[in-house]
């Protein structure tokens, strides 16, 4: 076992791991931030992203000892500091951008990595972000509008299916 | 996934010495390997994880050849290359996704040789060399067949040298359940001659597509491909696309990358 140190939404996080110990299992099982969900666990479909050192990686395809000393963010710390939902969750429910719920940690941190690159993206690049991210129930069109929404853009003349 | 120890050298050097320990593995951004360990089709005692090696980073050009560090990931060098060499850039920036651009390497994807990996037809397409802790390898010399390449056991990428051509581009047909390609060409025109890379299509892994290189170096035109044929024989067949499908594809990528270099 190796002693693990990270920051997690801030805070100082640490544990012990074994090697294979994964960065989602970690979070979700040592520090009980059930919050970074495991879809697939085969890299495929995005529920477990969180972000190292402000990057957007699957939680899932990353060793926590690998995460050894990195700043991590994951859905528990999106919230505003008074609690209420920030801007890109808030978004998510005035356009429903969710249904089950199960992608959405996964949509709403991509969602964060994709408006620090790039604060004002069209309709294309917030699909060719979401390459990654995979949702069983909304159809995606509702995810963009939300993602849309959330980077203050006017999203009235997209549809809503 | 069996367990293993985990060694996270910071130099090159650090990293050949861990290797010397049995039945180590070195591991990049983990984007092909940690699927690989959890289906339990590699078991190695030891990770070697070269993340935290900086010297092995980044992106560089001097005398028309563009130095990239094996530790880079798809997403720097989409960022840094682009002002060197845009369809290098381009094809960094459409692996995958974004997450697993943030953590995959060139030196990972050249090691690894997927016969449907993007980067060996940029890498091959260029005539690059393949920088290792040892030696220096030409592409001609360096892929070797599907998953096979001239490394020998232990040896670590450590860079990739690209001479950078006139113009070049990079035609994907994309796989959507993977988001590797289907088939893609990589077509690269230099001063004195001109390259084209094929991946995704053959049992034997990226080849250069010499008819093409034939007809193209007396007519660089679309339609001087007209006619031209891959060997389907030689292709994948799989419940993406016959052999046939692939090697006609083989011939439409090309024409679209020639047709976008202009
Ligand atoms: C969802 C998804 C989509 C993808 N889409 C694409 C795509 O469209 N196109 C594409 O080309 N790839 C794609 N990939 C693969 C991705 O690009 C990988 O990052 C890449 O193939 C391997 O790089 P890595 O750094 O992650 O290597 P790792 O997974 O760390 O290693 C891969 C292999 O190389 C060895 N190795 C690693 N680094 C070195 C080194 N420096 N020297 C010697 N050996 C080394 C390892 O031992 C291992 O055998 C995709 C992957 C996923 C999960
Ligand atoms: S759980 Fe990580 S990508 Fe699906
Ligand atoms: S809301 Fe159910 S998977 Fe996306």
């Amino acid at each position: 076992m190796t002693q693990v140190k990270m920051t997690v939404n801030g805070k100082a996080a640490s544990g012990e791991v074994e090697g294979r110990t994964l960065l989602a299992q970690f979070l979700r099982e040592d520090q009980g931030l059930t919050g970074t969900h495991i879809g697939c666990d085969t890299s495929q479909c995005g529920a477990c992203v969180v972000h190292v050192n402000g990057e957007a990686v699957k939680a899932c395809t990353m060793l926590a000892i690998e995460a050894d000393g990195a700043n991590v963010d994951t859905i528990e710390g999106q919230a505003d500091a008074d609690g209420s939902l920030n801007v890109i969750q808030q978004a998510f429910q005035d356009h429903h951008g969710l249904q089950c719920g199960f992608c959405t940690p996964g949509m709403v941190m991509s969602a964060a990595a994709l408006l620090k690159e790039n604060p004002k993206p069209s309709e294309a690049e917030v699909r060719h972000y979401l390459d990654g991210n995979i949702c069983r129930c909304t159809g995606y069109h509702n995810i963009v509008k939300a993602i849309m929404a959330a980077s203050g853009q006017d999203v009235s003349a997209i549809a809503a299916e | 996934m069996y367990n293993f120890d985990v060694e996270r050298p910071s130099t090159v050097a650090e990293a050949v010495a861990a290797m010397g320990r049995d039945e180590a593995q070195p591991m990049s951004g983990g984007q092909t390997l940690i699927p690989t360990l959890k289906a339990r089709l590699a078991a190695p005692s030891v990770l070697v994880s070269l993340g935290g090696i900086e010297e092995m980073k980044g992106v560089s050009m001097a005398d028309g050849l563009l130095s990239v560090g094996g530790g880079t990931t798809h997403a720097a060098v989409a960022r840094e290359a682009a002002a060197h060499y845009p369809a290098l850039a381009g094809l960094a920036a459409r692996i995958g996704d974004p997450a697993v651009r943030n953590r995959g390497t060139i030196g990972g994807s050249v090691a690894n040789n997927d016969p449907s990996a993007c980067y060996p037809a940029a890498v091959l397409g260029s005539g690059a060399t393949v920088v290792t802790n040892q030696r220096e390898i030409a592409a001609d010399d360096y892929f070797l067949g599907m998953f096979e390449t001239a490394l020998d056991e232990g040896e670590i990428v450590t860079g990739v040298n690209f001479p950078v051509p006139q113009a070049a581009h990079y035609e994907k047909m994309i796989q959507p359940a993977s988001r590797f390609p289907l088939v893609a060409v990589f077509v690269a025109k230099f001063s004195d001659g001109l390259r084209v890379a094929v991946t995704g299509a053959s049992n034997n892994g990226v080849f250069r597509w010499t008819e093409a290189e034939t007809a193209l170096a007396a007519d660089f035109s679309a339609d001087a491909l007209n006619g031209v044929k891959a060997d389907a024989s030689e292709m994948i067949s799989d419940l993406h696309g016959t052999g046939a499908y692939r090697a006609h594809l083989v011939n439409v990528m090309t024409k679209r990358a020639v047709a976008a270099i202009g």
